[in-house]
Protein backbone atom coordinates (compact mmCIF):
# COMPACT_ATOMS: atom_id res chain seq x y z
CA UNK A 1 0.00 0.00 0.00
CA UNK A 2 2.97 2.27 1.24
CA UNK A 3 5.03 1.92 -2.41
CA UNK A 4 1.53 2.51 -4.39
CA UNK A 5 -0.25 5.62 -2.36
CA UNK A 6 2.19 7.89 -4.84
CA UNK A 7 1.25 6.11 -7.99
CA UNK A 8 -2.27 6.61 -7.15
CA UNK A 9 -2.07 10.41 -6.37
CA UNK A 10 -0.22 11.36 -9.37
CA UNK A 11 -2.71 9.37 -11.19
CA UNK A 12 -5.28 11.27 -9.84
CA UNK A 13 -3.48 14.37 -10.37
CA UNK A 14 -3.05 13.38 -14.12
CA UNK A 15 -6.69 12.30 -14.51
CA UNK A 16 -8.02 16.36 -12.70
CA UNK A 17 -5.35 17.99 -14.85
CA UNK A 18 -6.61 15.99 -18.35
CA UNK A 19 -10.55 16.94 -17.11
CA UNK A 20 -8.91 20.75 -16.95
CA UNK A 21 -8.08 20.55 -20.33
CA UNK A 22 -11.48 18.76 -21.56
CA UNK A 23 -13.77 21.39 -19.96
CA UNK A 24 -11.56 25.15 -20.40
CA UNK A 25 -10.47 23.96 -23.94
CA UNK A 26 -7.55 25.70 -23.48
CA UNK A 27 -5.12 25.57 -26.63
CA UNK A 28 -2.02 23.34 -26.30
CA UNK A 29 0.62 26.12 -26.25
CA UNK A 30 -1.05 27.69 -22.81
CA UNK A 31 -1.84 24.19 -21.46
CA UNK A 32 -1.21 21.52 -23.05
CA UNK A 33 -2.76 17.88 -22.09
CA UNK A 34 -0.88 14.73 -20.17
CA UNK A 35 -0.53 12.71 -23.67
CA UNK A 36 1.08 15.85 -25.05
CA UNK A 37 3.55 16.53 -22.54
CA UNK A 38 4.29 12.79 -22.52
CA UNK A 39 4.82 12.81 -26.29
CA UNK A 40 6.76 15.61 -25.99
CA UNK A 41 8.88 14.25 -23.44
CA UNK A 42 9.45 10.76 -25.65
CA UNK A 43 10.55 12.65 -28.97
CA UNK A 44 13.22 15.10 -26.72
CA UNK A 45 14.07 12.71 -24.05
CA UNK A 46 17.93 12.48 -25.14
CA UNK A 47 17.72 16.44 -24.84
CA UNK A 48 16.05 16.64 -21.55
CA UNK A 49 18.35 14.21 -20.01
CA UNK A 50 20.95 15.76 -21.11
CA UNK A 51 20.17 19.23 -19.89
CA UNK A 52 18.82 17.16 -16.70
CA UNK A 53 22.25 15.74 -16.13
CA UNK A 54 23.70 19.43 -16.38
CA UNK A 55 21.51 20.56 -13.73
CA UNK A 56 21.94 17.40 -11.43
CA UNK A 57 25.66 17.54 -11.68
CA UNK A 58 25.11 21.53 -10.35
CA UNK A 59 23.01 20.38 -7.68
CA UNK A 60 25.30 17.91 -6.50
CA UNK A 61 28.65 19.94 -6.47
CA UNK A 62 26.47 22.39 -4.85
CA UNK A 63 25.21 20.34 -1.98
CA UNK A 64 29.35 19.10 -2.01
CA UNK A 65 30.87 22.62 -1.78
CA UNK A 66 27.94 23.86 0.20
CA UNK A 67 27.77 20.81 2.94
CA UNK A 68 31.71 21.36 2.64
CA UNK A 69 31.71 25.27 3.51
CA UNK A 70 28.88 24.74 6.05
CA UNK A 71 30.74 22.57 8.07
CA UNK A 72 33.74 24.37 8.28
CA UNK A 73 32.24 27.36 9.24
CA UNK A 74 30.34 26.14 12.16
CA UNK A 75 33.10 24.59 13.80
CA UNK A 76 35.06 27.70 13.28
CA UNK A 77 31.73 29.41 14.83
CA UNK A 78 31.53 27.42 17.41
CA UNK A 79 35.11 27.09 18.85
CA UNK A 80 36.54 30.87 18.38
CA UNK A 81 34.25 33.26 20.17
CA UNK A 82 35.65 36.15 17.94
CA UNK A 83 34.51 34.54 14.44
CA UNK A 84 31.20 34.30 16.41
CA UNK A 85 31.06 37.68 17.40
CA UNK A 86 32.48 39.02 14.12
CA UNK A 87 31.19 36.11 11.65
CA UNK A 88 27.79 35.49 12.50
CA UNK A 89 26.46 39.32 12.05
CA UNK A 90 27.61 38.66 8.50
CA UNK A 91 26.23 35.57 8.03
CA UNK A 92 22.75 36.58 8.91
CA UNK A 93 22.51 39.90 6.24
CA UNK A 94 24.00 37.55 3.56
CA UNK A 95 20.97 35.55 4.02
CA UNK A 96 18.71 39.37 4.42
CA UNK A 97 19.57 39.47 0.43
CA UNK A 98 17.77 37.22 -1.59
CA UNK A 99 19.79 35.36 -3.60
CA UNK A 100 17.75 35.58 -6.84
CA UNK A 101 19.25 39.36 -6.45
CA UNK A 102 22.48 37.76 -6.75
CA UNK A 103 21.85 35.23 -9.77
CA UNK A 104 22.91 38.30 -12.39
CA UNK A 105 26.52 39.19 -10.75
CA UNK A 106 27.68 36.28 -9.98
CA UNK A 107 26.53 35.37 -13.91
CA UNK A 108 28.66 38.32 -14.31
CA UNK A 109 31.59 37.10 -12.20
CA UNK A 110 31.45 33.48 -13.53
CA UNK A 111 30.18 33.37 -16.54
CA UNK A 112 27.92 31.10 -18.66
CA UNK A 113 28.89 27.61 -17.28
CA UNK A 114 28.18 25.32 -14.88
CA UNK A 115 30.61 27.85 -12.21
CA UNK A 116 27.73 30.55 -11.48
CA UNK A 117 24.96 27.76 -10.72
CA UNK A 118 27.10 25.86 -8.69
CA UNK A 119 28.09 29.25 -6.78
CA UNK A 120 24.06 30.01 -7.00
CA UNK A 121 23.24 26.34 -5.13
CA UNK A 122 26.17 26.90 -2.63
CA UNK A 123 24.68 30.34 -1.25
CA UNK A 124 21.31 28.50 -0.60
CA UNK A 125 22.74 25.41 0.77
CA UNK A 126 25.39 26.91 3.06
CA UNK A 127 23.01 28.48 5.60
CA UNK A 128 20.80 25.69 6.75
CA UNK A 129 23.55 23.32 7.05
CA UNK A 130 26.01 26.55 9.02
CA UNK A 131 23.24 26.73 10.90
CA UNK A 132 22.05 23.50 11.66
CA UNK A 133 25.27 22.07 12.74
CA UNK A 134 26.20 25.10 14.73
CA UNK A 135 22.89 24.85 16.53
CA UNK A 136 23.81 21.05 17.23
CA UNK A 137 27.26 22.09 18.09
CA UNK A 138 26.15 24.59 20.87
CA UNK A 139 23.61 22.03 22.62
CA UNK A 140 25.96 19.40 23.37
CA UNK A 141 23.83 17.97 26.89
CA UNK A 142 26.10 19.44 29.53
CA UNK A 143 26.15 16.47 31.46
CA UNK A 144 28.15 14.62 28.95
CA UNK A 145 30.69 17.28 28.54
CA UNK A 146 30.81 17.16 32.39
CA UNK A 147 31.14 13.54 32.23
CA UNK A 148 34.12 14.33 29.81
CA UNK A 149 35.86 16.68 31.63
CA UNK A 150 36.08 14.42 34.81
CA UNK A 151 37.40 11.91 32.46
CA UNK A 152 40.41 13.90 31.60
CA UNK A 153 39.03 14.52 27.70
CA UNK A 154 41.13 17.55 25.36
CA UNK A 155 39.50 19.90 23.47
CA UNK A 156 40.01 17.98 20.91
CA UNK A 157 38.85 14.48 21.88
CA UNK A 158 36.03 16.45 23.30
CA UNK A 159 35.50 17.49 20.16
CA UNK A 160 35.84 14.36 17.89
CA UNK A 161 34.10 12.03 20.53
CA UNK A 162 31.44 13.91 22.26
CA UNK A 163 30.32 17.48 20.03
CA UNK A 164 30.79 16.57 16.91
CA UNK A 165 28.84 13.54 17.44
CA UNK A 166 25.99 14.97 19.13
CA UNK A 167 25.43 17.66 16.79
CA UNK A 168 24.93 14.89 13.56
CA UNK A 169 21.59 15.04 13.80
CA UNK A 170 21.08 18.89 13.99
CA UNK A 171 23.28 18.53 10.80
CA UNK A 172 21.17 15.91 9.21
CA UNK A 173 18.42 18.53 9.47
CA UNK A 174 20.03 20.88 7.90
CA UNK A 175 21.10 18.84 4.89
CA UNK A 176 17.55 17.98 4.58
CA UNK A 177 16.40 21.11 4.18
CA UNK A 178 19.20 22.06 2.13
CA UNK A 179 18.64 18.99 -0.23
CA UNK A 180 15.19 20.12 -0.86
CA UNK A 181 15.89 23.83 -1.41
CA UNK A 182 19.37 23.26 -3.69
CA UNK A 183 17.32 23.19 -7.33
CA UNK A 184 16.36 26.41 -6.73
CA UNK A 185 19.54 27.66 -7.02
CA UNK A 186 20.67 25.43 -10.24
CA UNK A 187 17.38 26.87 -11.76
CA UNK A 188 17.12 30.11 -10.91
CA UNK A 189 21.09 30.39 -11.92
CA UNK A 190 20.37 28.65 -15.32
CA UNK A 191 17.21 31.19 -15.94
CA UNK A 192 19.49 34.04 -15.46
CA UNK A 193 22.27 33.10 -17.87
CA UNK A 194 23.11 29.62 -19.31
CA UNK A 195 23.59 27.46 -22.48
CA UNK A 196 22.40 24.25 -20.68
CA UNK A 197 20.20 22.88 -17.85
CA UNK A 198 16.34 21.87 -16.85
CA UNK A 199 15.91 25.45 -16.65
CA UNK A 200 17.23 26.57 -19.82
CA UNK A 201 15.41 24.08 -21.60
CA UNK A 202 12.25 25.20 -19.97
CA UNK A 203 13.38 29.16 -20.98
CA UNK A 204 14.10 28.19 -24.13
CA UNK A 205 10.77 26.13 -24.91
CA UNK A 206 8.77 29.15 -22.96
CA UNK A 207 9.77 31.13 -25.75
CA UNK A 208 9.25 29.21 -28.50
CA UNK A 209 5.58 28.46 -27.09
CA UNK A 210 6.65 24.85 -26.69
CA UNK A 211 4.13 24.39 -23.63
CA UNK A 212 4.60 20.77 -23.94
CA UNK A 213 8.35 20.56 -23.93
CA UNK A 214 8.37 22.88 -21.06
CA UNK A 215 6.15 20.75 -18.88
CA UNK A 216 8.12 17.92 -19.74
CA UNK A 217 11.16 19.66 -18.50
CA UNK A 218 9.48 20.67 -15.27
CA UNK A 219 8.46 17.38 -14.15
CA UNK A 220 11.80 15.79 -15.15
CA UNK A 221 13.27 18.51 -12.43
CA UNK A 222 10.42 17.78 -10.07
CA UNK A 223 11.09 13.89 -10.53
CA UNK A 224 15.27 14.60 -10.07
CA UNK A 225 14.75 17.22 -6.94
CA UNK A 226 12.35 14.29 -5.12
CA UNK A 227 15.24 11.10 -6.01
CA UNK A 228 17.90 13.45 -4.42
CA UNK A 229 15.68 14.08 -1.36
CA UNK A 230 14.96 10.70 -1.24
CA UNK A 231 18.43 9.11 -1.44
CA UNK A 232 19.80 11.95 1.13
CA UNK A 233 17.31 11.27 3.54
CA UNK A 234 18.14 7.19 3.20
CA UNK A 235 21.69 7.90 3.77
CA UNK A 236 21.25 9.68 6.57
CA UNK A 237 19.10 7.83 7.67
CA UNK A 238 21.32 5.00 7.48
CA UNK A 239 24.56 7.41 9.09
CA UNK A 240 22.30 7.95 12.26
CA UNK A 241 21.47 4.70 13.26
CA UNK A 242 20.72 5.93 16.71
CA UNK A 243 18.61 8.90 16.03
CA UNK A 244 15.04 7.14 15.65
CA UNK A 245 12.27 9.22 14.65
CA UNK A 246 10.76 8.70 18.61
CA UNK A 247 13.93 10.39 20.35
CA UNK A 248 12.19 13.56 21.49
CA UNK A 249 9.84 11.02 23.45
CA UNK A 250 11.98 8.80 24.76
CA UNK A 251 13.53 12.05 26.43
CA UNK A 252 10.76 12.61 28.06
CA UNK A 253 10.43 9.53 29.93
CA UNK B 1 41.51 -11.41 47.85
CA UNK B 2 41.46 -12.67 44.64
CA UNK B 3 43.34 -11.96 42.14
CA UNK B 4 39.95 -11.14 40.00
CA UNK B 5 39.00 -8.92 43.18
CA UNK B 6 42.33 -7.25 42.37
CA UNK B 7 42.09 -6.73 39.07
CA UNK B 8 38.62 -4.40 39.53
CA UNK B 9 40.27 -2.41 42.21
CA UNK B 10 41.47 1.28 41.75
CA UNK B 11 45.12 2.57 40.92
CA UNK B 12 45.58 4.33 43.79
CA UNK B 13 44.54 3.89 47.65
CA UNK B 14 41.80 5.87 48.68
CA UNK B 15 42.18 9.41 49.65
CA UNK B 16 39.72 11.20 52.27
CA UNK B 17 38.62 14.76 50.79
CA UNK B 18 38.86 17.74 52.92
CA UNK B 19 37.09 20.87 51.58
CA UNK B 20 38.43 24.11 54.08
CA UNK B 21 36.18 27.32 53.72
CA UNK B 22 34.51 26.61 50.43
CA UNK B 23 32.74 29.46 49.10
CA UNK B 24 30.29 29.33 46.15
CA UNK B 25 27.67 31.48 45.17
CA UNK B 26 25.17 30.84 42.02
CA UNK B 27 22.56 33.93 40.27
CA UNK B 28 23.86 35.84 43.26
CA UNK B 29 22.89 33.48 46.48
CA UNK B 30 25.73 32.70 48.26
CA UNK B 31 25.17 28.73 48.21
CA UNK B 32 27.87 28.06 50.65
CA UNK B 33 30.14 30.18 53.06
CA UNK B 34 33.41 28.92 54.59
CA UNK B 35 31.78 25.26 54.25
CA UNK B 36 33.85 22.75 55.72
CA UNK B 37 33.76 19.07 55.10
CA UNK B 38 35.81 16.20 55.64
CA UNK B 39 35.05 12.73 54.01
CA UNK B 40 36.56 9.65 55.81
CA UNK B 41 38.69 7.79 52.88
CA UNK B 42 37.61 4.73 51.34
CA UNK B 43 33.97 5.04 52.80
CA UNK B 44 30.65 6.07 51.38
CA UNK B 45 29.82 9.23 52.55
CA UNK B 46 26.19 10.62 51.89
CA UNK B 47 24.82 13.58 51.22
CA UNK B 48 21.01 14.50 52.21
CA UNK B 49 18.83 17.57 52.10
CA UNK B 50 16.28 19.24 50.76
CA UNK B 51 16.28 19.72 46.75
CA UNK B 52 18.28 23.07 45.59
CA UNK B 53 20.12 23.31 48.77
CA UNK B 54 23.24 22.79 46.95
CA UNK B 55 24.20 18.84 47.18
CA UNK B 56 25.08 18.90 43.54
CA UNK B 57 27.25 21.80 43.70
CA UNK B 58 29.23 20.71 46.12
CA UNK B 59 29.55 17.18 44.42
CA UNK B 60 30.54 19.20 41.48
CA UNK B 61 33.13 21.15 43.17
CA UNK B 62 34.65 18.31 44.05
CA UNK B 63 34.43 16.72 40.73
CA UNK B 64 36.47 19.95 39.51
CA UNK B 65 33.24 21.22 37.89
CA UNK B 66 32.79 24.31 39.54
CA UNK B 67 35.40 26.71 40.93
CA UNK B 68 35.96 27.09 44.52
CA UNK B 69 36.05 30.86 45.19
CA UNK B 70 38.09 32.99 47.38
CA UNK B 71 40.56 31.44 49.73
CA UNK B 72 38.78 28.30 49.92
CA UNK B 73 39.91 24.82 48.95
CA UNK B 74 39.32 20.72 48.01
CA UNK B 75 42.09 19.03 48.85
CA UNK B 76 42.61 14.50 48.26
CA UNK B 77 44.83 13.18 51.29
CA UNK B 78 46.19 10.26 50.34
CA UNK B 79 48.16 9.28 53.29
CA UNK B 80 48.99 11.37 56.14
CA UNK B 81 50.13 14.22 55.14
CA UNK B 82 50.49 13.24 51.48
CA UNK B 83 48.23 16.05 49.91
CA UNK B 84 47.02 15.20 46.12
CA UNK B 85 45.65 17.46 43.80
CA UNK B 86 42.98 16.60 42.04
CA UNK B 87 45.11 16.12 38.85
CA UNK B 88 46.97 13.03 40.88
CA UNK B 89 43.38 11.28 41.88
CA UNK B 90 40.79 12.89 39.88
CA UNK B 91 37.47 11.68 40.94
CA UNK B 92 34.95 9.43 38.69
CA UNK B 93 31.52 11.15 38.19
CA UNK B 94 27.78 9.71 38.24
CA UNK B 95 25.07 11.39 37.73
CA UNK B 96 21.19 10.93 37.88
CA UNK B 97 20.68 10.34 33.84
CA UNK B 98 22.75 7.35 32.60
CA UNK B 99 24.59 9.87 30.08
CA UNK B 100 25.41 7.32 27.98
CA UNK B 101 26.22 8.47 24.32
CA UNK B 102 23.47 7.13 21.85
CA UNK B 103 25.59 6.62 18.95
CA UNK B 104 28.28 4.06 21.09
CA UNK B 105 27.11 0.68 21.97
CA UNK B 106 27.37 -0.46 25.50
CA UNK B 107 31.44 -1.83 25.23
CA UNK B 108 32.12 1.76 23.57
CA UNK B 109 30.32 3.74 26.51
CA UNK B 110 32.12 1.84 28.68
CA UNK B 111 35.99 2.58 26.27
CA UNK B 112 35.04 6.37 26.38
CA UNK B 113 37.16 7.23 28.96
CA UNK B 114 40.03 5.87 27.52
CA UNK B 115 39.49 7.08 23.53
CA UNK B 116 38.76 10.57 25.63
CA UNK B 117 42.25 10.35 27.18
CA UNK B 118 43.46 9.19 23.52
CA UNK B 119 44.77 5.78 25.40
CA UNK B 120 44.44 2.40 23.86
CA UNK B 121 40.74 1.51 24.59
CA UNK B 122 41.42 -2.10 26.99
CA UNK B 123 38.16 -4.27 25.25
CA UNK B 124 38.97 -7.47 27.26
CA UNK B 125 39.05 -5.22 30.38
CA UNK B 126 35.51 -3.36 29.31
CA UNK B 127 33.93 -6.92 28.41
CA UNK B 128 35.11 -7.97 31.94
CA UNK B 129 33.24 -5.47 33.17
CA UNK B 130 30.51 -5.61 31.88
CA UNK B 131 29.83 -9.11 32.51
CA UNK B 132 30.55 -7.81 35.81
CA UNK B 133 27.51 -5.71 36.09
CA UNK B 134 25.59 -8.82 34.24
CA UNK B 135 25.63 -7.76 31.05
CA UNK B 136 28.19 -9.60 28.96
CA UNK B 137 25.37 -10.48 26.44
CA UNK B 138 24.80 -6.84 25.62
CA UNK B 139 28.03 -5.23 24.61
CA UNK B 140 27.18 -4.42 21.15
CA UNK B 141 23.61 -3.31 22.13
CA UNK B 142 23.21 0.45 21.86
CA UNK B 143 21.54 2.49 24.77
CA UNK B 144 18.07 2.85 22.93
CA UNK B 145 17.89 -0.72 23.06
CA UNK B 146 18.42 -1.20 27.00
CA UNK B 147 16.20 -0.43 29.70
CA UNK B 148 16.43 1.86 32.66
CA UNK B 149 18.17 0.00 35.28
CA UNK B 150 20.56 -2.22 31.89
CA UNK B 151 21.82 1.41 30.97
CA UNK B 152 22.73 2.43 34.51
CA UNK B 153 24.61 -0.55 35.09
CA UNK B 154 26.38 0.22 32.03
CA UNK B 155 27.43 3.67 33.23
CA UNK B 156 28.00 1.70 36.37
CA UNK B 157 30.70 -0.47 34.21
CA UNK B 158 32.07 2.93 32.82
CA UNK B 159 33.01 4.25 36.22
CA UNK B 160 34.79 1.01 37.45
CA UNK B 161 36.27 0.98 33.91
CA UNK B 162 38.25 4.38 35.06
CA UNK B 163 39.33 2.55 38.33
CA UNK B 164 39.60 6.06 40.53
CA UNK B 165 39.97 5.98 43.91
CA UNK B 166 37.20 8.32 44.12
CA UNK B 167 33.32 8.12 43.03
CA UNK B 168 31.14 10.78 43.30
CA UNK B 169 27.15 9.95 42.45
CA UNK B 170 24.69 12.15 41.91
CA UNK B 171 21.23 10.79 42.48
CA UNK B 172 22.62 7.31 40.84
CA UNK B 173 19.41 5.28 41.58
CA UNK B 174 16.69 7.49 41.58
CA UNK B 175 15.53 7.30 38.16
CA UNK B 176 14.45 3.86 38.37
CA UNK B 177 11.96 1.52 39.30
CA UNK B 178 12.22 0.75 43.50
CA UNK B 179 12.99 -3.12 42.54
CA UNK B 180 15.92 -2.49 40.14
CA UNK B 181 17.22 0.46 42.47
CA UNK B 182 18.00 -2.26 45.35
CA UNK B 183 19.85 -4.72 42.90
CA UNK B 184 22.27 -1.40 41.40
CA UNK B 185 22.63 -0.31 45.36
CA UNK B 186 23.50 -3.83 45.94
CA UNK B 187 25.74 -4.32 42.90
CA UNK B 188 27.47 -0.80 42.99
CA UNK B 189 28.19 -0.97 46.88
CA UNK B 190 30.11 -4.25 46.34
CA UNK B 191 31.95 -3.50 42.97
CA UNK B 192 32.75 0.20 44.67
CA UNK B 193 33.53 -0.98 48.17
CA UNK B 194 37.07 0.07 49.09
CA UNK B 195 36.61 3.73 47.25
CA UNK B 196 36.08 7.05 48.87
CA UNK B 197 32.49 7.60 47.53
CA UNK B 198 29.86 10.47 47.72
CA UNK B 199 26.84 9.70 47.50
CA UNK B 200 24.10 12.64 46.97
CA UNK B 201 20.61 11.34 47.75
CA UNK B 202 17.29 12.83 48.36
CA UNK B 203 16.10 9.52 49.37
CA UNK B 204 16.76 8.64 53.31
CA UNK B 205 16.12 4.85 52.70
CA UNK B 206 19.26 4.80 50.48
CA UNK B 207 21.38 6.95 52.61
CA UNK B 208 20.62 4.71 55.07
CA UNK B 209 21.33 1.55 53.82
CA UNK B 210 24.48 2.29 52.08
CA UNK B 211 25.95 5.50 54.10
CA UNK B 212 28.92 4.78 56.64
CA UNK B 213 28.50 8.83 57.55
CA UNK B 214 25.49 10.59 56.80
CA UNK B 215 25.77 14.86 56.17
CA UNK B 216 22.35 17.09 56.05
CA UNK B 217 22.98 20.03 53.96
CA UNK B 218 20.28 22.79 55.04
CA UNK B 219 20.00 26.43 54.50
CA UNK B 220 21.10 29.05 53.09
CA UNK B 221 24.29 29.70 52.97
CA UNK B 222 24.31 25.68 53.60
CA UNK B 223 25.56 23.98 56.87
CA UNK B 224 26.50 20.75 56.74
CA UNK B 225 25.20 18.29 59.82
CA UNK B 226 26.39 14.97 60.99
CA UNK B 227 23.78 12.17 61.87
CA UNK B 228 24.54 9.03 63.40
CA UNK B 229 24.42 6.22 60.99
CA UNK B 230 23.28 2.28 61.67
CA UNK B 231 25.88 0.26 62.33
CA UNK B 232 26.57 -2.76 60.54
CA UNK B 233 27.94 -3.60 56.46
CA UNK B 234 26.47 -2.06 53.95
CA UNK B 235 24.16 -2.49 51.81
CA UNK B 236 21.91 -2.59 54.85
CA UNK B 237 18.70 -4.63 55.44
CA UNK B 238 15.47 -2.32 55.50
CA UNK B 239 13.80 -4.77 57.20
CA UNK B 240 15.76 -4.52 60.46
CA UNK B 241 14.59 -2.52 63.88
CA UNK B 242 17.19 -0.20 64.44
CA UNK B 243 17.23 0.53 60.42
CA UNK B 244 13.90 1.20 60.78
CA UNK B 245 14.37 3.68 64.01
CA UNK B 246 17.41 5.74 61.90
CA UNK B 247 14.93 6.01 59.09
CA UNK B 248 12.29 8.07 61.57
CA UNK B 249 15.12 9.82 62.65
CA UNK B 250 16.26 10.86 60.09
CA UNK B 251 12.60 11.52 58.02
CA UNK B 252 12.14 13.95 61.19
CA UNK B 253 15.56 15.61 60.57
CA UNK B 254 14.84 15.99 56.96
CA UNK B 255 11.93 17.73 57.79
CA UNK B 256 13.53 20.36 59.95
CA UNK B 257 15.60 20.98 57.27
CA UNK B 258 13.18 21.58 55.31
CA UNK B 259 11.28 23.96 57.02
CA UNK B 260 14.49 25.74 57.80
CA UNK B 261 15.31 25.97 54.23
Amino acid sequence: MCYFRPLIIAAGLILLWQIIVWLTGAPHFILPAPADVAIAWWTNHMAILGHAGVTLLEITLGLLCGTILGVFSALVLAYFRPAQRWLLPVLVASQAVPVFALAPILVLWLGYGIASKVAMAVLIIYFPVAAGFFDGLRRTDPGWTDLARTMGASPWTMLLHIRIPAALPALASGLRVATAVAPIGAVVGEWVGSSAGLGYLMLHANGRLQADLMFAALFTLAIFAVLIYFVIDNALRRALPWQPDRSTLQKEE
Amino acid sequence: MTNSEKFFQPLSPPPAIRLSRVNLSYEGSVLFHDLDLELPAGRVSVLLGPSGVGKSSLLRLIAGLEVVEGGGSVKFIVSGDQVSDRAVTPPAYMAQQDLLLPWLDALGNVILGQRLRSDTPDRSRARDLLARVGLDNYAHARPAALSGGMRQRVALARTLMEARATVLMDEPFSALDAVTRLRLQELATKLLRGRTILLVTHDPMEALRLGECIFIMSGRPAQLTEVPSPVGKTPRDPADVEFLTHHAELLSRLGAAEAGF
